[in-house]
């Protein structure tokens, strides 16, 4: 049977394969030097998550540990991607983003637009993201619509091994600055991955599971509450079809637009908070380009616009879940214009 | 001594674990020879009959439409109308018992790897009995396409299926890329597993491969089956060629994928996505691209065997849908006075799959004659 391993080992590996093929490849961040016979052993283990766990001994002068200072190593990170380096930066929470973003939305975005097409950034930064672990408000924001918002960025929200491994291989290929977001969440999920590189394209997201009723869009790890509520609402007769978006920037509009082409019912569904997100560029496409095929409002299935609050009843409630999402397509599916409900 | 027979849920390729019920196409009641299509069963890749294991009369549908369930789970039973319906009932309660404790273990062969000539090459052994065959697949596919016809041809003989360099899951490196090349690795692998002599199957490009291994060992060389095969004839859609090898998005490849099939709703969104996995490993498009052009030159096959078949002593047997959109049928009127010549109807350049019934009996009357 193909070999199956997890979310996390699934990074790892293709972080392992790429420096193995390519020697620019570099790996920068807080405490990735760890784990399985590093130096340091007993203080770090391969990043907060022991996703780089093992690449030091393999690569000794290729992974660096850097000092607390985000600002100062991905700083550093962008201006070795501008020398000829391909460095992958773990910038360890997403939360965290505030203290570098200017180098980040501000230079490393912008060097290829502003030295005329001259100038390349092949720069990963990886971060997690994510609610649902009890780590509190400034660990658990999912903030991957404010990379999206930045022409230059690219962003990228895998939701299983197998994309990880290939969308992390197609970031550290492409040659500009993608900003990787690991839902931490997922890091212990299993699934089948091929042993060799491969990559995903950006810009193709996956159709998940068919259905011709209702179509849930999606990412990350509401790809997998999405198909828990897609089973339930099954054994009811409701066939929804999943597309997970894979990444947000650039966007696939094409697979989003034919399949409500198909259902003309729509529930977007995303961890994030609602303003300005995912959810809302989602929805505006759809009532702009497929509003003719519409036979029912957009629904959205969000966080409520309050910070991720540690205390785990109230999280649980922050965070949408597979019985919200069905309730959201249910009414969708349900729904009726008014003139066919009064005729 | 009656014998009471199962109908049970298929593996169809690797990565099969269930399959769904999607209708019953007989009665309870009817009689059914050996290989009657009893049922429908749906695959995330595709729909296809299950057929009678066993000659009798089908005596009770156990799953019933629409249900889910994993492999060799009891479908339905088959025995003859003497049999009391009390023995029936019993072996309904016995097997569901044993088939739910299988479940977990269900997984059929595994597929090895050896090296050869510094690559890897990847192959699934299925049955036991000699003297053994190999099914080679054809361009941009994989061991997998003979998901239909691996396991009911090896009953009683030990059948391989291998995956070509720059295919499936072994190493990328294919040379030249020429047809003489990969011939060259066949037979390196035949010697590495230990292979003296064999029955060879070639699908499209494999049936080329076949081809060139019989005119250049011909002693090796049992029989020759060759499903819609290349080498025979000189046209070949090219497009069909540079399409599969240039597109990188579902919606370019689809098309192309239809034209392998004469009923086009068998190209499920799976299969467009599987397709395109195995095409975004590492060297998949390189190497796709070194043999296309080996094997394409002008719009055209400049390898062809039809000058050499004399040479080949071995029987044929020449398989090919009547709408096959990829190589015309008509390249099997080639060998019309040497080989055994079969042309299916309703079926494409995927005959192998689209008429996997006729194509398992016609390949199992061969080799037994």
């Amino acid at each position: 049977m193909p070999r199956t391993i997890t979310f996390q080992q699934a990074i790892n590996e293709a972080l392992d394969q790429e420096m193995a093929r390519d020697r620019s490849v570099i790996v920068l961040g807080e405490d990735v030097a760890g784990g399985e016979g590093s130096p340091g052993e007993q203080d770090a283990w391969g990043g907060v998550m022991g996703v780089t766990k093992g690449l030091q001994p393999k690569y000794p002068d290729r992974v660096l540990d850097t000092p607390i200072s985000e600002s100062a190593f991905i700083g550093a990170a962008i201006g070795a991607a501008t020398a000829g380096m391909r460095p992958v930066a773990e910038l360890m929470f997403n939360d965290f983003l505030g203290v570098c973003f200017d180098q980040i939305y501000n230079q490393a975005a912008k060097f290829r637009y502003m030295f005329g097409g001259k100038a390349e950034t092949p720069l990963v930064i990886r971060t997690i993201v994510g609610a649902g672990v009890r780590a509190a408000a400034q660990h658990s924001q999912s903030l991957y619509a404010i990379f999206t918002h930045i022409p230059g960025l690219k962003c990228v929200v895998p939701s299983t091994p197998y994309d990880a491994k290939g969308l992390l291989i197609e970031a550290i290929r492409d040659n500009d600055p993608v900003i990787f977001c690991e839902h931490k969440g997922l890091y212990a999920m299993e699934g089948e991955v091929p042993e060799e590189s491969y990559t995903v394209p950006f810009g193709e997201a996956a159709v998940v599971r068919e259905g011709s009723d209702v179509t849930i869009v999606t990412l990350g790890d509401m790809v997998h509450r999405s198909h828990e509520a897609a089973q339930t609402l099954a054994a009811d007769g409701v066939e929804c079809e999943i597309i997970d978006l894979r990444t947000t920037s650039p966007l696939d509009e094409e697979t989003i637009l034919e399949s409500v082409a198909e259902t003309g019912r729509v529930v977007v569904v995303d961890e994030a908070n609602p303003r300005c997100s995912i959810a809302t560029d989602i929805s505006a496409l759809i009532a702009d380009q497929g509003f003719g095929s519409l036979k029912a409002p957009i629904r959205r299935v969000t966080a409520p616009h309050t910070p991720v609050p540690f205390n785990g009843l109230l999280e649980d409630l922050y965070k949408p879940d597979a019985s919200r999402i069905a309730a959201a397509v249910r009414g969708v599916a349900e729904y009726q214009a008014l003139e066919e409900a009064t005729s | 001594m009656t014998t009471i027979h199962a109908v049970t849920m298929p593996k169809w390729g690797l990565s099969m674990t269930h399959g769904k019920v999607v209708d019953w196409l007989i009665d309870e009641g009817t009689p059914v020879g050996v290989g009657a299509e009893v049922l429908e069963v749906e695959t995330e890749k595709i729909t296809s009959a299950v057929e009678a294991p066993a000659p009798g009369v089908l005596r009770r549908r156990v799953a019933g439409a629409g249900v889910e369930l994993p492999v060799g789970a009891l479908l339905g039973v088959i025995a003859a109308a003497e049999v009391p319906d009390t023995e029936i009932d019993e072996f309904v309660t016995d097997n569901e018992d044993v088939i739910a404790v299988e479940d977990a273990g269900e997984s059929g062969p595994e597929p090895e790897s050896v090296e050869v000539a510094g690559r890897m090459l990847r192959f699934l052994r299925r049955g036991e009995g000699g003297p053994p065959a190999l099914m080679i697949h054809g361009f941009g596919s994989n061991l997998n396409t003979w998901l239909f016809n691996h396991e009911p041809l090896s009953v009683g003989r030990e059948v391989y299926a291998l995956d070509l360099p720059g295919h499936g899951q072994s190493s990328k490196e294919v040379g030249d890329g020429t047809i003489a090349h990969l011939a060259d690795v066949v037979m390196e692998w035949l010697d590495v597993v230990g292979i003296p002599q064999v029955h060879l199957v070639g699908h499209s490009l494999g049936g080329a491969i076949c081809l060139e291994i019989a005119c250049r060992e011909p002693a090796r060389v049992l029989s020759l089956t060759l499903v819609s095969s290349a080498g025979l004839g000189s046209e070949i859609a090219a497009d069909y060629v540079h399409g599969f090898v240039q597109a990188e998005r579902r919606n370019q490849l689809k098309p192309h994928l239809q034209q392998l099939f004469f009923d086009p709703t068998q190209v499920t969104r799976q299969v467009v996505d599987e397709t395109l996995r195995s095409k975004r490993l590492d060297g998949v498009s390189e190497a796709l691209t070194t043999i296309a052009s080996a094997f394409v030159v002008d719009g055209q096959q400049p390898t062809r065997f039809a000058g050499r078949l004399a040479e080949i002593q071995a029987p044929k047997l020449v398989l090919w849908g009547a709408d096959d959109r990829i190589l015309p049928a008509a390249h099997a009127a080639i060998l019309d006075d040497q080989a055994t010549v079969h042309v299916l109807d309703d079926c494409g350049h995927m005959v192998h799959m689209e008429g996997a019934r006729d194509v398992n009996r016609l390949v199992d009357q061969f080799w037994q004659s």
